[in-house]
């Protein structure tokens, strides 16, 4: 009979991108338990919300996160015009979903290079971030920033895109797709990694519904849920299918992620070649009065917003759930009997958010 | 298999160009670098520190001149699209860093107090002069007592002359 000890990991740790605590129930190299504790970096979003105008609200929105910084933004643009029935014009639609998708490539982009980091592949890292710049790049030429945009407003959004800008973005992406095909090979073909990631931190479909897990990391176990499919924003218009993968490991979960990159570029594909003409943004008048609960798909995961407005400038409740306080759950589930060495690959494949997550 | 990805991965890396970006890039037109006023636009409206979200620009009409805390500004773009006679504008180089949360005065040129100066005493003419037109007209209301109706008609019909 070993004893067990514990083991302090975070919030402060070399392997650990965001701060997050997480108490390592130890018995030998195996993990017994973690009991994770966040709120180093919580910034009282709730009670801006009294202070801020509803318009001014959207930039406060965008800063939650700084990688899906454009879906927080929509989230909550798209639930203050549902409650004030405004309809937003087609053209501003697609464009909000073409960055939403934009925005998936380069968190998943991001992703790949920090998991090729985990397990020391630094030549890799660097490409899947070189690629990424591609993306940055492409941001900062259609919106003015490469990773807060302020490209949002309630009733559309506050920058057209020239028609030959968004030619050239077709070839970009086109070329990017080229690039990914090379650089995905080593996170799916090689025998290092595969023996790093194959079989590690089996997350079940029933434990993964059961706990609520949302985004890749759901889908990674061979649920198809993908808010997507719901048709918000310019989604109803285009051809696709929820990325789903069986093995429910962490390699499914590379696996997921890579097939969603070229999932988004054939969206943004699809997107540019339907992408309708005329105005970007429609007045607004008047306050919101009432409430709605917006629910959208970020790289991360299913994000849901909820916002109660009253009649005057000044919302009433703001509330946002990010994919990470949802995934955490089903991390902690997955650290349960891993070997300590594969913590920091765990933790990284739910892609944490910590920052979004205390909001 | 592996080995010659990777054996392609090091030659190309080898013969072509690096791939970092010197920091003096060449910025997108429209990128969202730092607020610029044109201080011969502007005419201390004060537009843009009520719509700056976080409170980040200062207007003093007293001392005529436009502040602007660079560090609490986050180049949302808000000032710049409500500014009344486009004198504010996004310049494309992105804000210095610092130690200290500074805060850049700009006084009213020159030239923009001598028009505003201009169109004050115009203004001010102009209210004079309406102002004379009205004290004739009730001196001539006082010198002929007519019923009490004529010079209330009369009256809304002087001013809208002096205008022209
Ligand atoms: S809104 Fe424009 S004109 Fe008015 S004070 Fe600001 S910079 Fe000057
Ligand atoms: S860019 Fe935004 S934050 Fe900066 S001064 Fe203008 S309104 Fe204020």
């Amino acid at each position: 009979m070993s004893t067990r000890s514990v083991i302090p990991f975070g919030p402060q740790h070399p392997v650990l991108p965001e701060p997050i605590h997480l108490d390592l129930v130890m018995e030998d190299e195996k993990v017994i338990e973690a009991i994770p504790s966040i709120g180093f970096i919580h910034r009282g979003l709730e009670k801006l919300v009294e202070k801020k105008d509803f318009n001014e609200m959207v930039y406060v929105a965008e800063r939650i996160c700084g990688i899906c910084s454009l879906g927080h933004g929509l989230g909550y643009s798209e639930a203050v015009e549902h409650i004030m029935d405004i309809d937003v014009p087609m053209r501003a639609k697609y464009l909000r979903t073409f960055w939403s998708e934009l925005s998936r490539v380069h968190s998943h982009l991001l992703w790949l290079g920090l998991l090729a980091d985990a397990f020391g592949f630094e030549s890799l890292y660097m490409d899947c971030w070189r690629l990424r710049e591609d993306a940055l790049d492409m941001f900062e030429q259609s919106t003015g920033g490469r990773v807060i945009f302020s490209v949002m407003k309630i009733g559309g959004i506050r920058r057209d895109v020239p028609d030959e800008m968004l030619k050239d973005f077709y070839q970009r992406i086109c070329r990017m797709e080229e690039e990914l095909k090379v650089l995905s090979k080593p996170f799916l073909n090689d025998m290092a990694v595969q023996t790093r990631l194959r079989g590690v931190g089996i997350l079940t479909a029933e434990q993964a519904d059961a706990l609520g897990c949302a985004g890749p990391f759901l889908r990674a176990s061979g649920i198809a849920r993908d808010i997507r499919s719901t048709g918000y924003c310019a989604y109803g218009d285009v051809d696709f299918e929820p990325i789903i993968s069986n093995d429910g490991d962490s390699y499914a979960r590379t696996e997921c992620r890579i097939k969603e990159i070229f999932q988004a570029f054939d969206i943004m594909k699809q997107l540019l070649n339907k992408m309708p003409g005329g105005d970007i943004d429609v007045p607004v008048k008047g306050f919101p009065n009432g409430e709605y609960m917006m629910r959208i798909e970020q790289p991360r995961g299913e994000a849901l917003y909820y916002v109660k407005a009253n009649g005057t400038k000044f919302i009433d409740r703001m509330r946002v759930r990010t994919p990470t306080f949802a995934n955490l759950s089903g991390l902690v589930e997955t650290l349960k009997g891993c070997d300590l060495a594969d913590v920091p690959i765990l933790v990284l494949t739910i892609d944490p958010c910590i920052s979004c997550t205390e909001r | 298999m592996a080995l010659v990805s990777f054996k392609n991965t090091i030659l190309h890396n080898l013969v072509s160009k690096p791939k970092t970006r010197r920091a003096e890039k060449e910025y997108p037109v429209g990128t969202r670098g730092h607020v610029e006023n044109d201080m011969d636009l502007c005419v201390l409206c004060g537009l843009c520190s009520i719509k700056c979200p976080t409170h980040a620009i200062t207007v003093d009409k007293a001392a005529k001149t436009w502040s602007i805390m660079p560090m609490s500004c986050i180049q949302c773009r808000c000032c710049v699209d409500n500014c009344p006679k486009k004198s504010l504008s996004m310049g494309l180089r992105f804000q210095e860093p610092g130690e200290e949360k500074i805060t850049k005065t700009f006084k009213l040129s020159e030239k923009a107090i001598a028009a505003q100066e201009a169109l004050m005493k115009a203004a001010k003419e102009r209210a004079a002069a309406a102002a004379a037109a009205k004290a004739a007209q009730a001196a001539q209301g006082g010198a002929a007592p007519a019923p009490a109706k004529a010079p209330a008609q009369a009256a809304p019909a002087k001013p809208a002359e002096t205008d022209k």
